[in-house]
């Protein structure tokens, strides 16, 4: 069987562009907080998620809706509207991270098929099964800090499809519960559906460097000319006494292309690549090779040789913590 | 860094000497032309339409002021940059394939292929839009002429062979699967 790909789109060209390249579903959000991708100049209004859905259900492609933020106490009914929207737009699931929130989608759309966001962190057997027999969660989407020995011991005590991350960004902390962005700039994905927001980002050559600030805070110094990441403090270079290095992770992205056979041995439904923020470009490159990855999995074939290093930050991937021993 | 074709420095010094105004007539009609035809980018850009982007296009002879509300795009001397509040370095061949979506804004920056400072949001709203948009320079420059579009988009195609540029919006492939 084919696992699902669930493929990024934070504009309705990178939706088409994610729909010709081979994905089974499609993931995006409404351009407000509600969803973890709140940049400037991404997502979709009303009128563009319905003309997407109808886009994508003709050809035979899902579309999941990301609400995946925590609603503000008293601004509750924005969270609200956004979950009746999206139901009525024909989605084909939500993807939910707040119990609240995830309490009102099953008790006032009961017919609609809820996902369990990432922003949820449930990492363990106990957390999903509460998700899944409290709200009647269909599918988890996993943290990217499990092996995929654990991946495989959660899906034996759970009743529920899990989806993991195999591209793209790389976020290493407990997702939905980091606070390092708000302690740099005030916001967080959390509340605001920012990390990192672009409005407190500066960068600026000094020296012959490019150096990269956040809310003021210095987190990259790197040569002109040399690769520069985007400064997330949870990929910033420090100096604490006399030395300088990547406190939680090195600035590198994520690519588990070749572990996607032992994520389907461990029982994964459905795989799913980061990047709403990204160009169709990007989505069509990465779609495409990852479509012909788990087609190759399935049929039993070598995995084909990818070439998508060029799109990642820092220039450099890692299986992450799929095949990793933490420090 | 990508390899990338550079205009010819031989052709950058021969314009070096032309009258700016021209240009930036000709760039402000191409502008509102863009934003008449695709409204879905100012709506994009919401409040950063009122941030002034220069571009730094470092192979060209002239920097490119973009002031997306008002509509204007205009030439400058590189020995007297206009105010901004933000500015976006790399060669036209790095512009052109990110704005036709043949190359990711992200990658290009990560691989040192653009250079961005000041206003980071304007930036980002700025290639939101514009990757939305889906733009054809050739087809929109043909328009502006009053020629049929289709030789004129033929005629990019053999010159993007020749030349390594990217001029025309990447061609949906079809549905691989």
């Amino acid at each position: 069987m084919v696992m699902e790909l669930v493929c990024p789109a934070g504009t309705p060209a990178a939706l088409r562009a994610a729909v010709e390249a081979g994905a089974h579903a499609v993931y995006c959000g409404f351009a407000d907080e509600t969803n973890a991708r709140n940049f400037p100049g991404l997502n979709f209004s009303r009128e563009e998620m319905a003309e997407g859905i109808a886009h994508a259900h003709v050809r035979g492609v899902k579309v999941l809706v990301a609400i995946n933020t925590f609603p503000r106490a008293g601004d509750e009914a924005i969270w609200h509207r956004a979950v009746a929207d999206a139901s009525h737009a024909g989605a084909d699931a939500l993807i939910l991270a707040d119990p609240g929130l995830l309490a009102h989608a099953a008790d006032r759309h009961p017919g609609q098929r809820l996902h369990l966001s990432v922003q949820a962190a449930a990492a363990n057997p106990d957390a999903i099964n509460l998700y899944a027999e409290a709200f009647g969660v269909r599918r988890v989407v996993l943290p990217r800090v499990l092996t995929v020995e654990e991946i495989a011991a959660i899906n034996r005590e759970i009743d529920v499809e899990t989806e993991v991350f195999v591209f793209g960004g790389l976020c290493v902390m407990a997702e939905g519960r980091c606070s390092l962005s708000s302690y740099a700039t005030g916001q967080s994905p959390n509340m605001n559906g920012v990390c990192s927001p672009a409005s407190h980002v500066a960068y600026s050559g000094e020296a012959g460097e490019t150096v990269a600030r956040l809310g003021g805070f210095t987190i990259h110094r790197t040569p002109k000319g040399q690769p520069a990441p985007y400064p997330t403090l949870c990929k910033g270079c420090f100096t604490s006494g006399e030395q300088t290095g990547h406190i939680f992770e090195d600035p590198v992205s994520l690519d588990a292309t070749r572990v996607i056979p032992a994520l389907a041995r461990a029982g994964v439904s459905a795989l799913k690549i980061e990047g709403r923020q990204r160009s169709r470009a990007y989505v069509a490159e990465v779609v495409r090779n990852f479509r012909a990855a788990v087609e190759a999995v399935a049929a039993g074939r070598p995995l084909p040789e990818a070439a998508l290093l060029g799109l990642t930050e820092g220039q450099a991937a890692t299986t992450g913590a799929y095949a990793k021993t933490w420090r | 860094m990508t390899a990338m074709p550079r205009l010819p420095r031989a052709l950058a010094l021969a314009a070096r000497p032309l009258p700016l105004t021209p240009l930036s007539l000709a760039l402000t009609a191409l502008t509102r032309r863009l934003t008449a035809r695709h409204p879905g980018i100012l709506r994009r850009l919401g409040p950063h339409a009122r941030a002034r982007v220069l571009m730094d296009v470092t192979d060209a002879p002239v920097l490119l002021l973009l002031h997306p509300e008002e509509g204007r795009m205009t030439a400058h001397r590189r020995s007297r940059p206009p105010a901004h509040d933000a500015r976006i370095t790399g060669l036209l061949a790095a512009f052109l394939a990110m704005l036709h979506g043949a190359a990711d804004g992200d990658a290009l920056f990560f691989s040192g292929d653009l250079a961005i400072e000041g206003d980071t949001g304007a930036v980002l709203a700025l290639r939101n839009a514009l990757d939305d948009a889906e733009l054809d320079l050739s087809a929109e420059l043909a328009a502006i002429g009053g020629c049929p579009a289709a030789p004129l988009v033929r005629f990019a195609g053999l010159a993007e062979r020749l030349t390594g540029y990217r001029l025309r919006r990447v061609a949906e492939e079809g549905r691989a699967w």
